[in-house]
């Protein structure tokens, strides 16, 4: 009896409540004949898809800046870097060139831009947030939603030759969706791109068991992330940080500079956000621009929350399981509604309602206010 | 004869969870009569305001044993409104005014006074038109009763002097009806000299129309210009009541402090060093903290390799912020030397990087990370300040867990501290047990010089015993330094060499641990005993 206690306790009545809803979904969907098979590789590939976004919260809760809602920072960054290196990709016409190698070249300079640049901004940005302690979570939703704002102007202003980016007809401006396809979409986690465009030596990067899809490629960069992360929290500078995040004074007193330590988790949780948008575009096959990223940041933190982290303080577990809760609701819940409800355009509005529902209840088990 | 006594509260006792903070005290004060309540800080002075206020702490508690007599007839005060009811009203140390209110808002805030107009004959009163005239006559009344004709009753409160603001409360007190007895909880504790002087005659005009006043304080001297009688607390025991005219400060002194016997450490370990003049550990010069509520001003003094060196005092003095200062978490100015070397405080952890370890009065607020692991708050300073718990690979510095837990466990075994293991959160200890959680964080960094502030505050008798005598194995067997800031009297004086008593910001006197009880007492109420006597 104590040990179930024990065990209900350290899941939580949240995760018990949501994980429970989310089995629910899955036997309905199964009852209903959609393929097990392919419901738990759309369920997986979501996982992945968001899981770096959702891994870019620890460093900045476990910092003190609290939930990152700015974390379009992070994305915008992510996005321009994605976008200058096709345009390079495209203008040395790596294609040719390079053959098999050219979507490799152009997601690793993808990141090199995007991470150079999410790193710049983010130390901007953390200190920023070290002028207005206290009130971090609200500056940074309105950080995140002014960035967005001001890169529709980028997106808007960019010349660029790539026709998969610009605007057709206008010369200037880029296209809300850029297709990867013949880029790197898919490259790690998409059997099909896989086979067709990569030598056999690669062919384990994605494959298929029946209808399961296995994006190994992913799943091993995924959890690479993930062991960086915490590993970094078992170092001394993580350790110092993680304590700059508890306890500002006990900080002080120890000589560490918590103001510095603020930034730099800020700076690793924007890094990270620019990392999480290519994989996800990566497993989306496209590049969303313009408003695109505007709730992600939402997505993301409602996730966390989900998973059982506080405003204080979170774990890698707790990214693990919340992204799985989070976007395995959604993924199950759509295909169901749409059978169940047979009428026009209500299961999309009744999937708006579903996930918006899930955020606000995430943001209502927050503990430990606006500190 | 009991009618002659305007308040008496009789064989007052209270529990506050098993821990008895009064033990059957009388207080009896009658009209017009200024009466002192005196003691040391925890002698119970607040608990039995708080009772007499009906203030929810006490009821939330349990409640207390006892009887409250207003004018001889029985009464019971169950919420503060009811106090304010039976003519009890309360001047506040820290003020209960609203700054952006002028004089005549604050005083008549929540007593308003109301015109009837057509919406508050169907809504109610709270609908009422202001009558503003009536109610700046009031306030000019209570603010001219109290000499205070220099303050106008439409200026607003906010940047007025601090002197003002209470005498702005006083007149609110005045102002409402039937106020019969007033208490002033350490009114001149924020106030200049000049203030304080206006305060005391103000007092007196109010005793004089005939309204009493309890009056609370450490400042002896004030006692004796103002006061008519006195109660005397220690340690929630009523130890006597008397007139002023028939005591002298020395006695009240030595009343308030009184010889406590019990003896805190083992006498095997005591006093056996050569401590010379020649090593000085730790050296003030003209040494400022700006701490709000504990500013140090202008400390001078010298604390010798090997000493047990104690910092005594009363609350608000400035002997809190001493450490605070060189722990970095104010800004200070003066210089401090340890071992002859100038510590730049400025720079973060410079104390730290130059051997000397802390532990702080404010344990759940300074001295731990009350989520993390026990192991990971004893292993940090070392960890971050001297590398130690770390495997290196390449440039990057990893836990060592291993070695960390080892440490741990050694920990929790020397200083017996009461845990499921190494990873139990500090949080979720006992207060004692965090407390030598903090002390083994600071021996992990194996310093010269251990700085402890309030080391006993909030634990056990168990836990204290042990925290003290570790204090003094360390200092015999290892020679550290021991610095040891405490409101404890008994504890210092069983423990140190030397006790220096801050008064002020400053070092008052420096004294031997045998110096009698009236000499500390005077000492702690910043008196010379030349004045005394």
């Amino acid at each position: 009896m104590k040990t179930l206690k024990n065990i209900y306790e350290n899941i939580g009545l949240p995760r018990l409540i949501i994980g429970l809803f989310f089995i629910f979904l899955v036997v309905t969907s199964i009852v209903l004949g959609f393929s097990p098979a392919a419901l738990f590789s759309d369920v997986l590939r979501r996982w992945l898809m968001y899981g770096t976004l959702v891994l870019a919260m620890v460093p900045g809760i476990q910092s003190g800046i609290g939930l990152n809602f700015g974390i379009s920072l992070g994305i915008s960054a992510g996005l321009l870097g994605s976008v200058f290196a096709m345009e390079i990709s495209f203008l040395r016409n790596w294609n040719e060139v390079l053959g098999a190698g050219a979507p490799w070249l152009t997601l690793l300079l993808a990141l090199l831009f995007g991470i150079i640049m999410a790193a710049i901004l983010g130390t901007l940005y953390g200190m920023l947030l070290n002028r207005v302690k206290g009130s971090e979570m609200t500056v940074s939703t309105y950080v995140g939603f002014s960035v967005i704002a001001f890169m529709n102007i980028v997106w808007l202003s960019l010349a660029f030759k790539n026709g998969e980016l610009s605007w057709p007809l206008q010369g200037r401006g880029l296209r809300n969706t850029a297709s990867l396809s013949g880029s790197f979409g898919g490259l790690l986690s998409n059997p099909d791109v896989v086979q067709s465009t990569q030598p056999a030596w690669l062919h384990w990067l994605a494959f298929k068991i029946g209808d399961f899809t296995v994006p190994l490629g992913l799943i091993l960069v995924f959890a690479l992330l993930c062991f960086i992360i915490w590993l970094f929290f078992r170092s001394k500078l993580g350790i110092a940080m993680s304590a700059a995040g508890e306890n500002q004074l006990f900080t002080t007193t120890t000589g560490i500079n918590v103001d510095g330590k603020r930034i730099q988790g800020t700076a690793i949780s924007t890094v990270l956000g620019a990392v999480g948008i290519i994989l996800y575009a990566q497993t989306y096959g496209f590049l969303q621009l313009y408003n695109a990223p505007l709730m992600m940041g939402f997505a993301s933190v409602a996730s966390i929350l989900i998973g059982g982290a506080s405003v204080r303080r979170a774990k890698i577990s707790h990214v693990l399981i919340g992204t799985l809760l989070f976007q395995g609701i959604l993924v199950t819940a759509l295909p169901v509604v749409n059978e169940v409800i047979e009428i026009g355009t209500l299961p999309e509005v009744l999937r708006i309602i579903i996930s918006n529902g899930i955020i606000l209840y995430a943001l209502s088990k927050t503990k430990g206010g606006n500190q | 004869m009991e009618d002659q006594y305007l308040l008496s509260m009789n064989n007052i006792s209270k529990e506050y969870y098993g821990n008895r903070v009064l033990k059957g005290v009388n207080l009896k004060v009658k009209p017009g009569e200024i009466h002192a309540l005196v003691g040391e800080n925890g002698a119970g002075k607040s608990t039995l305001m708080n009772i007499l206020f009906g203030m929810p702490v006490i009821y939330s508690t349990g409640g207390f044993e006892g009887e409250i007599q207003m004018s001889g007839e029985s009464t019971s005060i169950d919420c503060p409104h009811t106090a304010m009811n039976c003519g009890i009203g309360m001047v506040h140390q820290e003020f209960m005014l609203i700054p952006e209110f002028n004089v005549t808002e604050n005083i008549k805030l929540g007593r308003e006074i109301g015109e009837p107009t057509a919406f508050s004959k169907i809504f109610g009163n709270l609908l009422d038109k202001m009558n503003w005239p009536q109610m700046s006559r009031d306030a000019r009344k209570a603010l001219d009763s109290i000499g205070m004709m220099n303050i106008e009753e439409y200026a607003k409160v906010a940047g007025m002097p601090i002197g003002y603001k209470q005498f702005v409360e006083i007149a609110r007190e005045i102002d409402k009806t039937g106020i019969k007895l007033l208490v002033f909880d350490e009114p001149t504790a924020v106030l200049t000299e000049g203030e304080a002087d206006r305060l005391l005659e103000i007092m007196r005009l109010i005793a004089q129309k005939g309204i009493a006043i309890i009056f609370i304080t450490h400042r002896l001297t004030e006692v004796m210009a103002v006061a008519d009688s006195m109660t005397i607390l220690r340690d929630g025991e009523f130890v006597a009541r008397k007139d002023v005219k028939e005591i002298n400060l020395a006695r009240i002194a030595e009343l308030m402090i009184g010889r406590k016997v019990d003896k805190l450490v083992d006498d095997s370990l005591l006093r056996s060093r050569d401590l010379s003049d020649d090593k000085i550990a730790l050296e003030f010069k003209n040494y400022h903290v700006d701490m709000p509520g504990e500013r140090v001003k202008g400390m001078n003094i010298k604390i010798r390799e090997g000493e047990i060196f104690g910092f005594g005092g009363l609350a608000g003095q400035g002997k809190i912020g001493i450490a605070n200062g060189i722990m970095g978490l104010f800004d200070t100015q003066g210089d401090v030397y340890a071992f002859g070397k100038r510590l730049d405080l400025s720079k973060l952890g410079e104390a730290l990087r130059n051997d000397i370890a802390f532990v702080s009065e404010d344990r759940r607020g300074v001295g731990l990370l009350l989520g993390e692991s026990i192991e990971r708050n004893i292993t940090f300073s070392a960890m971050q300040i001297k590398d130690e718990f770390l495997t290196h690979i390449g440039p990057i510095k990893l836990l060592d867990k291993a070695k960390a837990d080892q440490h741990t466990r050694d920990m929790i075994k020397l200083l017996d501290i009461r845990c499921t293991g190494t990873s139990q959160a500090a949080g979720s200890l006992s207060g004692g047990n965090q407390q030598k959680v903090c002390l083994a964080r600071a021996i992990t960094m194996d310093p010269k010089i251990l700085i402890v502030s309030e080391p006993t505050r909030g634990i056990d008798i168990g836990a204290k015993k042990l925290v003290l005598e570790y204090l003094t194995k360390i200092n015999r067997e290892q020679g550290t330094t021991i610095v040891m800031i405490s409101s404890e009297l008994v504890e210092l004086r069983s423990l140190c060499d030397r006790i220096a008593i801050v008064s002020e910001g400053k070092v008052f006197s420096v004294m031997k641990p045998d110096d009698s009880d009236a000499a500390f007492g005077l000492a702690m109420a910043g008196v010379r005993e030349e004045e005394a006597a």
